[in-house]
């Protein structure tokens, strides 16, 4: 078995996490864990018949066995702690938060070269939005001087644990842009924007190189754009690539597909797509054949 | 009432940033500190017109970083308190550090209005560590009273020291000033900072509105050098303050040299009224856009008016840019 799946956190990530999973032919979904019965959260996974605990990372430590994969959608400093648990059984977990222990992974570069990881980290939503741009970018240039992110996303969509973990966002998406491009410095800033009609999430990207080839960038962005819709339909190219000698501007929206959010989310669904693409590919590369061992013991 | 006495917060070299592209110099810096220390003013900030972290292609890049910023005003201010202004998502806890370490003396940490939740942890971190904060509410016109004292409330739940209130899109009028400031005076027992934007002409009107409804800071920038039209006059409402007979450590005629020294060194252009002033005004679109958005209206050539319109269709909050930037580019394809 290697597809069986446990969501720890039952914020706007989690629960969203929990419709991608139900919906998924190829995931199987165990148990949905939180520290409050009484949150939304766990109420809409117990209306949806799943099997659910308020007692957290004890729960899925008694039932470690029955679980392949964990996604983790807490916060940074909790998932520290969960990851105590996980790696002491050796348990595989697509981290959610900016805790930034494990791999960190953009589906459409790197995915297929961390097979072996145990712990994945998905970065942060603004990440996954900017980093299949910039790592374009890196393949049309010279060198990347500088890269920076900004990102607005609607305040709905911005739950509890991303507005505490604002400094781990930061951090965490400056130091992905640094690792996917080589940039020496970069910089990532998020807007939390209230208006309504809800704003769509938009990631801007600017940076700096030396010895842009403007066709292959521009040839580059629409492969890799076209890629990340291959998981998130929602990823759409706002504002192509403005280059002015070696400064470079583009812009992606993303919808996201509405799955428990409204569709401005695509923050939120961009990140769990994202750890969707990773447990399939987890749950493939692991597992092949016993699928029907799964179903089977679903059954009995 | 009269014997009150009021603090200024002097954000010439922080919100004036915005006015010249964050384009302020060392010596510029070092030279008003020394004569703002010497009129006795009682805090001044100094930074990135966006704050600490703020320095980028989005927002604009700094002439002069951060570290050196706050380190010259360190060295020249003896007397008034070095403050910066602070928003979470844009910088981070490890700029706050270098700030501490520095020897800022008072912390500004800002959101949207509505938004307050997000400065909690660092509001918590600073006072873990004993720092004067303050809670900063931006684009204070775009909520009411009550969900201001809410969102207040929280901040001071989190360990704000005070509450400033941001007409940062220069919309309000002493009416409104009045009805906000009296509201969180009354309710909340800590102390309430005023900081407005001459749009409509009122930044020392709604000031003065501010202080007799229970502010007791008053923020202000010399010859109102600041973001779009400028922010309070420093020079007009220290005057009217002494006409008043309020107490202050500053004196309107310490700040006389200041001003002639602003004007000649620090100035290039004295904020005025523009016509894009009163529109960004009264869209409520954040005042710092207005040279932006003249900007980004040449370069795509598209009508001013007309991008000002959608922007404000789409209820920009302040730190938008790149919607101007995208706004502007689908207005000159007539895409939408």
């Amino acid at each position: 078995m290697s597809n069986r799946v446990a969501i720890i956190g039952t914020g706007s990530i989690g629960i969203d996490l929990m419709y991608k999973t139900i919906n998924s032919k190829e995931l199987d979904l165990r148990f949905v864990v939180g520290r409050r019965s009484d949150s939304p959260g766990m109420k809409e996974a117990m209306l949806r018949g799943v099997a659910t605990s308020s007692e957290g990372i004890a729960y899925l430590e008694d039932n470690i066995d029955k679980i392949d994969i964990v996604f983790d959608a807490t916060s940074a400093s909790s998932h520290a702690e969960h990851d105590r648990v996980f790696c002491k059984h050796n348990k595989f977990v697509v981290d959610l938060t900016p805790a930034k222990l494990g791999e960190l992974c953009v589906p459409v570069i790197n995915m297929e070269s961390l097979k072996d990881s145990r712990n994945i980290n998905l970065i942060t939503c603004g990440g996954q939005a900017s980093l299949p741009l910039a790592y374009a970018l890196k393949n049309s240039c010279e060198k990347v001087l500088y890269v920076e992110v900004i990102s607005s996303i609607s305040s709905d969509s911005a739950g509890i644990a991303t507005r505490e973990n604002l400094n781990e966002y930061v951090e965490t998406t400056e130091f992905a842009l640094r690792s996917f491009t080589d940039a020496e410095a970069s910089k990532a800033i998020l807007n939390i924007n209230p208006a309504v009609p809800q704003v769509c999430m938009q990631t801007t990207l600017y940076a700096r190189c030396e010895k842009v080839d403007i066709e292959r960038l521009r040839s580059n962005v629409n492969s890799v754009v076209k890629k990340v819709k291959e998981y998130v339909p929602g990823y759409n190219l706002v504002l192509e690539p403005l280059v002015d000698s070696g400064s470079v501007t583009l812009a992606v929206q993303v919808y996201g597909s509405g799955d428990y959010l409204p569709e401005y989310s695509g923050n939120l669904d961009i990140i769990n797509s994202a750890a969707i693409a990773v447990a399939k590919f987890k749950s493939k590369v692991s597992g092949a054949g016993s699928r029907a061992v799964a179903i089977e013991e679903r059954l009995a | 009432m009269k014997n009150k006495h009021i603090s200024i917060s002097d954000c010439s070299l922080r919100d004036g940033n915005h006015a010249i592209k964050h384009q302020l110099s060392v010596e510029q810096i070092a030279n008003y500190c020394k004569g703002a220390d010497r009129a006795g003013l009682d805090i001044v900030e100094v930074g990135h017109g966006y704050g600490l972290g703020a320095s980028s292609s989005a927002f604009g890049v700094a002439k002069v970083d951060d570290e050196t910023m706050l380190s010259v005003a360190r060295e020249n201010c003896t007397r008034s308190k070095l403050g910066v202004h602070f928003v979470p998502g844009v910088g981070k806890h490890s700029d706050l550090d270098m700030a501490i370490e520095i020897g800022v003396d008072v912390f500004r940490i800002a959101s949207h209005c509505t938004e307050s939740n997000i400065t909690y942890r660092p509001i918590q971190y600073l006072k873990a560590k004993d720092k004067m904060v303050y809670g900063v509410l931006i684009m204070s016109h775009m909520a009411d009273a009550e969900k201001l004292l809410k969102e207040a409330s929280g901040m001071k739940a989190a360990g704000a020291d005070g509450i400033v209130l941001m007409d940062s899109a220069g919309y309000s009028t002493p009416d409104i000033v009045s009805e906000k400031v009296s509201v969180l005076h009354e309710n909340l027992g800590i102390t309430i900072a005023y900081h407005a934007h001459n749009n409509l002409g009122l930044a020392v009107a709604n000031s003065i509105a501010a202080v007799e409804s229970g502010a007791e800071i008053v923020d202000a920038t010399i010859k109102g050098f600041g973001a779009g039209s400028g922010n309070t006059q420093l020079e007009a409402v220290v005057a009217v303050f002494e006409r008043y007979g309020y107490k202050m450590n500053v004196k309107f005629k310490d700040l006389v040299n200041l001003s002639l020294y602003a004007e000649n060194s620090i100035i290039s252009s004295v904020p005025d009224i523009k016509a894009i002033n009163i529109m960004t005004g009264m869209h409520g679109l954040f005042t710092g856009y207005g040279t932006y958005v003249q900007k980004v209206s040449s370069d795509f050539g598209v009508d001013i008016f007309e991008l000002c319109e959608r922007l404000a269709s789409r209820k920009l909050v302040a730190s938008q840019e790149d919607i101007i930037l995208e706004e502007a580019s689908k207005l000159a394809r007539r895409a939408v």
